[in-house]
């Protein structure tokens, strides 16, 4: 997997469109390539959903996107206009359109600073209205994200929940009216019933607003939640593009097969299956050879050592690159036989029957009578 | 040079020895005395952990649950705090045993895993030490011995070349490692009891299923029993005996794992449950979050904690404590009103009607996932569980 290619690229105007994407940093011996070759594109009011293991390069390419990052290779068109061939003036003013939401909701306000001097920052720089009228806006802003401004708006953000930063984040980079918003796991460091009130959040918004929106998150069960489109990562590379409801229900690629089977179930009734990927991502200064995923690919043969796979469609609008992709009917009864060693007859009948002929809107199959009891008997 | 090993001040009678549970917690209390006034963390808690069995312990942050463990582990700060109740482990009274004797208990009996394995651990000194350093002053292992034994449990953590990891800093591993190494760390003394702090908060999903596995074969390998903390229903669903749900500093129910699951009696786990996403719906489904965000343990109204986010409460949940209630064999929940009773039907209907907030969301969510999932009816989901619900009990 991990492959190159823009065959999942689509024709027309899309908001945004990155091509190419090549990220180096450091120098000789030492040099990461931490985002190597990886386009996609993004149209207005769609949410692109970005996943993929830490140091996989997935924040990389969204600051690349924000047009925070200097490039090493490829293009970020935003809106047509190719922004390697911009002036630093018009870079400056490029980046009001691309707003950025943080992981770590605390640290990302300035600790010293008042909430509402903090939201009214963005019009500040820019000159955008008085004084009275800035503070209206964000006093709206806020209020548009549930923060209670007239409790909150003078407080600091010590003084508030992890939650409640996050809203002030999000409202903080909405001042601009941006085209599109990156959120840059915005979730991952908050408590499950706080991350289900942000994710409902940024749906409101984005229909109320109309936001198109590139969604970072490592959490594949998240960006399922609130993607109109899913893109999977591995070091540097794309290795899947596609609806989530086609990815979900029939991933193409070893590696989302292994993300999503590694999702926990809020369910004791579903086996803990054993981890379908050991180890660690390989080091991206001295990645593998040809697909970059073969180290750990259950279904790694010769052709991926020697040959990087591009992106082929295999489905309308799902997209992989890989030799040996999983086929619909057999992706979940392979993929799993090949890497467990210990599971029962039992289940992987199962996955058998229930792998890829339900109408599976349960991936890892919601529990039958004899499941149950294998899963006792596992147990 | 060789250290001689610590006399040991108290005695553990061997495993095979005891029975009955390991661990006792008997109604615990432990508030910290701030300006803002006495924060109770964690008010009045009891519970048991058997021999070699896993207990999980649910909550949001500020739930109390990692005082609660440092409660029972007797790593409490020194001043300002005030704690009753009794820790009885292995037959001994945690709270008052010296610091002396309370070293005898860590890292031999009792060991923890904490959160984040970046700042738990030395940044200034190598992997190696941190593991060998128990074991040569309490095992009183030789220089070689430990260096044996340490690339032993690397090697049982699954750390690829142990050797070479022995001599890293912890900055040269990756958050996955780190944690690992805070296992071998926690498991070098054999503990019998270990306690793990959300031990995979922060990690990459397939790493946490990797540690999460790693934690229950080490534990069935040793029969320790192990206290598992964590946010996350999903993460103790698959890997629990017995599950215990934590509000403002109290445990409002507890079951074994799969009654928990299947006949949720109180609307906080029920809403814990309901707020994760699932794979198996479709996306953009709304998701249903409990509104509003845990209360503040300084000033904790009278009446059931969870009453201003509940979507059953009532006049008395804002009065009267609900009291732990028995449901079932070891199915104990602290809810005037609770899901799944005639009750708990009759003051959701009246909350509807009165257009409370929480009851409404509620009533969203299960009424359009019922309607989403009613052709392909599956157990695990909330539509079933709630219909089941208000059929049934």
């Amino acid at each position: 997997m991990a492959g190159s290619g823009t065959a999942h690229l689509r024709p027309g105007d899309a908001l945004l469109r990155a091509e190419h994407l090549v990220i180096e940093f450091g120098s000789g011996e030492r040099r990461v390539r931490a985002v190597s070759d990886v386009s996609f594109d993004v149209v207005r009011g769609e949410t692109l959903g970005l996943v993929g293991e830490s140091g996989c390069g997935k924040s990389t390419t969204g600051r690349a996107v924000a047009l925070v990052q200097k490039l090493n290779g490829g293009s970020v068109c935003l809106d047509d206009t190719d922004m390697a061939h911009v002036s630093a003036r018009q870079l400056r003013k490029a980046r009001t359109h691309v707003q950025m939401v943080f992981q770590d909701p605390i640290s990302s306000l300035n600790p010293r600073r008042r909430v509402l001097e903090s939201v009214m920052e963005p019009l500040a720089v820019w000159g955008i209205g008085t004084k009275s009228e800035r503070k209206k806006r964000a006093i709206e802003n806020l209020e548009s994200v549930g923060i209670d401004a007239d409790q909150t708006a003078r407080r600091r953000p010590t003084e508030l929940s992890g939650g409640q930063c996050q809203r002030v984040s999000i409202a903080r980079a909405l001042m601009l009216e941006p085209k599109l918003l990156i959120c840059d796991e915005p979730v991952s460091a908050l408590d499950v019933s706080v991350q289900a009130q942000i994710l409902n959040l940024l749906h409101d918004l984005k229909r109320s607003r109309e936001l198109t929106m590139l969604f970072i998150a490592h959490d594949l069960a998240v960006v399922k939640n609130v993607s109109d489109r899913v893109a999977v990562m591995y070091l540097g590379k794309l290795c899947e593009v596609a609806p989530p409801e086609v990815l979900y229900r029939q991933p193409a690629h070893p590696y989302t097969r292994a993300l999503l089977a590694a999702i926990p179930e809020p369910d004791p009734d579903v086996p803990v299956g054993s981890v379908p990927l050991t180890g660690d991502l390989p080091s991206p200064t001295d990645p593998p050879s040809g697909c970059r995923f073969r180290t750990r690919c259950p279904r790694a043969a010769d052709r991926c050592a020697a040959e990087e796979p591009q992106m082929r469609e295999v489905a309308p609008g799902h997209f992989v690159a890989c030799h040996y992709s999983l086929e619909p009917g057999e992706a979940h009864v392979s993929a799993t036989r090949a890497v467990t060693t210990d599971r029962t007859a039992v289940e992987g009948a199962h996955e058998a029957n229930g792998g890829g002929n339900l109408p599976v809107d349960k991936p890892a199959g919601a529990p039958s009578p004899t499941q149950a009891a294998s899963s006792e008997a596992h147990l | 040079m060789r250290l001689p090993r610590r006399r040991l001040h108290l005695e553990f009678p061997a495993a095979t020895d005891l029975e009955g549970p390991i661990l006792e917690v008997e109604d615990l209390h432990t508030s910290f005395r701030t300006q803002r006034g006495l924060v109770k963390a964690v008010d009045g808690v009891s519970f048991q952990v058997e021999r070699g069995k896993t207990l999980g312990i649910v909550g949001e942050s500020g739930s109390g649950k990692t005082v609660l463990i440092r409660s029972v582990m007797g790593i409490l700060p020194s001043t300002a705090v005030e704690r009753t109740g009794s820790v009885r482990f292995s037959g001994h009274d945690i709270g008052s045993l010296s610091p002396s004797e309370l070293r005898d208990v860590w890292g031999t009996q009792m060991a923890l895993v904490f959160q984040d394995p970046m700042t738990a651990l030395n940044p200034v000194v190598r992997v190696g030490r941190q593991i060998t350093e128990s074991l040569r002053k309490r095992v009183g292992l030789d220089r070689a011995a430990a260096r044996d034994t340490a690339v032993e449990l690397l090697k049982s953590v699954g750390i690829p070349s142990p050797e070479r990891r022995l001599k890293a800093y912890p900055h040269e591993l990756s958050g996955g490692m780190r944690q690992r190494v805070m296992i071998a760390i926690a498991l070098a003394c054999g503990p019998r009891l270990l306690l793990a702090d959300e031990p995979t908060t922060g990690l990459d999903v397939t790493i946490q299923a990797q540690i999460l596995d790693l934690l229950g074969t080490l534990q069935r390998e040793r029969s320790m029993a192990m206290i598992l903390v964590t946010h996350d229903l999903a993460v103790v669903a698959g890997r629990t005996d017995e599950i215990a749900v934590m509000y403002a500093g109290r445990i409002v129910e507890q079951a074994s794992t799969s009654v928990l699951f299947s006949r949720t009696r109180m609307p906080y786990t029920e809403a814990l449950l309901a707020s994760i996403p699932r794979l198996s719906e479709p996306s953009h489904t709304r998701l249903r979050a409990i509104p509003g965000r845990p209360p503040d343990l300084a000033l904790l109204a009278q009446g059931c904690s969870f009453a201003p986010r509940c979507a059953y409460v009532q006049d008395r949940c804002r009065e009267e404590v609900p009291p732990l209630r028995t449901a079932g064999p070891g199915h104990r929940f602290a809810c005037w009103f609770p899901v799944g009773s005639p009750e708990g039907a009759e003051a959701l209907a009246s909350n509807l009607q009165a257009h409370l907030p929480a009851a409404e969301a509620l009533a969203a969510s299960t009424g359009a996932s019922a309607g989403a999932t009613a052709p392909a009816p599956s157990d695990g989901s909330p539509a079933t569980v709630s219909t089941s619900k208000a059929g049934g009990s």
